[in-house]
């Protein structure tokens, strides 16, 4: 493999990484987000 | 599409980005993590022929409770079944069976709820969901300690989380799909259950799809295993069929089970407890933002603890929580007697996170007494453990605090002698843990046997390539 190709299969495999972790981190987020505000009640 | 699915096709080539596997893990950890959001569904599910109110023919609460308990044996007889099977067919296959038995579970439990049947919902969801869960909890798990030995704890603990974190997309998002759905003549389920089995099936198949697995030999850049050996960590292996012959495998079990009940008790009974020990003070909003809380501890514990664990060593993490553990569990009814709302929350939140870390540092437990080669095979069969405490801890502290009420303790404190028996139990726990060695060397798998299962592992990914 030449270093070019090597630095264009790095940046695809981190952009994989980075929209892999994007769709499972969002979802998560939210219910996360949602969580924080029922627990908020808490404090009231 | 046998092909598609085998072991040998997924072994990662040069080049592969390990930090791709964790989120696999999560798409299957977060959708199978909805089973803690079951009782979501509790009450429409007891109004589903009365609509507005429960008619005589609607299921009770009693009925419904059963459909998590089965479901939770099942998750421990499937893991325990399937953890042999899944070191041999390798995550893909494992994981799109259960999501396979996930979604049907659902799509299952829909009609079951459509023509009001009991028996086919605990079917569906009860014994079918069930085995999804199992093998979906343990199919990421050998995966990712193989592709993270120099962070066993964290990644683990990662996956892990996201079945804490499950419940918490789970439980707002069954909410707005059941406003979206209900009218005069339906409570929403059923078309729920269907959109939530299409969408869980999809993101775990997508999961499967995602894992590689790592080439015999593979380390991560930069790392050497440690050369000096530690008390605990094995650089050896022990297969399955030994490990379950040996004091270890039970200690752990012992470890896990007691944990669990703990937690459990409080987990179950943590909005009636703060209502009637903090009677005027806490009102029923307060106590659902509560449950909230513990759900964030309960997660952010997975990995904090598991993560702690790579640094302290297992045994150290688990020492800590059943020292800590008994000290808090004592406090609780202390904190109901002074009035310490904060008190009482703060106990439970910690006691929370240690209920997670449990959870979430064993399989790093595992593979530092058995070493990796079937850790996913040896956690499955220990997580019989998970099943028996999810029976035991909800009923423990169910017919202790009947009993106590019985004698004519105010319900405010009745939960007082539960919380020391819990302590007690954490401290028996302490000593297995403590009492917890090395293998035996006679345990050990011979260096033959495993270059017999590398070397079949190797060929047959030549032979694809």
């Amino acid at each position: 493999m030449s270093s070019t190709e090597g630095e264009r299969t790095r940046e695809g495999g981190m952009a994989a990484v980075v929209v892999a972790w994007l769709l499972v981190g969002i979802p998560l987020a939210w219910g996360v987000f949602t969580t924080i505000r029922k627990a908020a009640l808490l404090f009231k | 599409m046998a092909g598609l699915l085998s072991k040998e096709r997924i072994v990662a080539g040069p080049g592969f980005n390990r930090w791709l596997v964790p989120p696999a893990a999560l798409a299957i950890h977060l959708c199978i993590g909805q089973a803690y959001a079951l009782s979501v569904f509790k009450i429409p599910l007891s109004q589903a022929i009365g609509i507005t109110h429960a008619a005589p023919d609607d299921w009770t609460f009693t009925q419904l409770a059963s459909i998590f308990q089965i479901a939770i044996v099942f998750l421990g007889l499937s893991a325990a079944v399937g953890g042999k099977w899944l070191e041999r067919v390798g995550p893909r296959r494992s994981g799109l069976v259960s999501a396979c038995c996930w979604g049907a579970g659902f799509l299952i439990s829909s009609y079951a709820v459509q023509i009001h049947n009991l028996w086919l919902l605990r079917l569906g969801y009860g014994v079918i969901g069930g085995c999804g869960l199992g093998l979906g909890y343990i199919t990421p798990v050998s995966t990712l300690i193989r592709w993270f030995p120099d962070r066993r704890g964290m990644a683990t603990g990662m996956a892990i989380m996201g079945f804490g974190g499950g419940a918490m997309i789970a439980s707002p998002l069954s909410q707005i799909l059941m406003d979206r759905f209900k009218s005069a003549t339906s409570v929403g389920v059923v078309e729920t259950f269907v959109t939530l089995g299409i969408i869980y099936f999809v993101a775990m198949v997508a999961g499967a799809f995602l894992f590689r697995i790592p080439a015999p030999g593979w380390k991560p850049a930069g790392w050497t295993p440690p050369t000096q050996a530690s008390a605990l960590i094995t650089r050896n292996h022990v297969h399955v069929s030994q490990a379950v012959r040996t004091p270890q495998f039970y200690l752990l079990w012992v470890v896990l089970f007691l944990n669990v009940t703990a937690g459990i008790g409080i987990l179950e009974h943590a909005s009636p407890m703060i209502q009637e020990m903090f009677k005027g003070t806490v009102t029923a909003s307060a106590a659902a933002g509560f449950t909230g809380l513990l759900s964030l501890f309960n997660m952010g514990g997975r990995f904090f603890w598991a993560s702690i664990s790579d640094k302290i060593g297992r045994k150290a993490t688990y020492a800590v929580f059943f020292l800590l553990g008994p000290i808090l569990y004592a406090s609780v009814p202390f904190a109901g007697k002074i009035g310490s709302v904060a008190l009482f929350v703060a106990c439970t939140a910690i006691i929370l996170t240690m209920y997670g870390g449990g959870f979430a540092t064993i399989p790093a437990y595992i593979s530092d007494i058995f070493g990796t080669q079937y850790v996913g095979a040896i956690h499955g069969r220990l997580l019989t453990a998970w099943s028996a405490a999810g029976i035991m801890g909800p009923e423990l502290v169910n017919q202790l605090r009947q009993y106590q009420i019985g004698r004519g303790v105010d319900p405010a404190q009745s939960y007082n002698f539960t919380m020391y028996l819990m302590a007690g139990l954490l401290l028996i726990a302490l000593f297995a843990n403590l009492a917890i060695s090395r293998v035996n060397e006679r345990f050990h798998m011979s260096a033959q046997e495993l270059d017999r299962e590398h070397a079949a592992l190797l060929h047959a990914t030549m032979a694809r390539s």
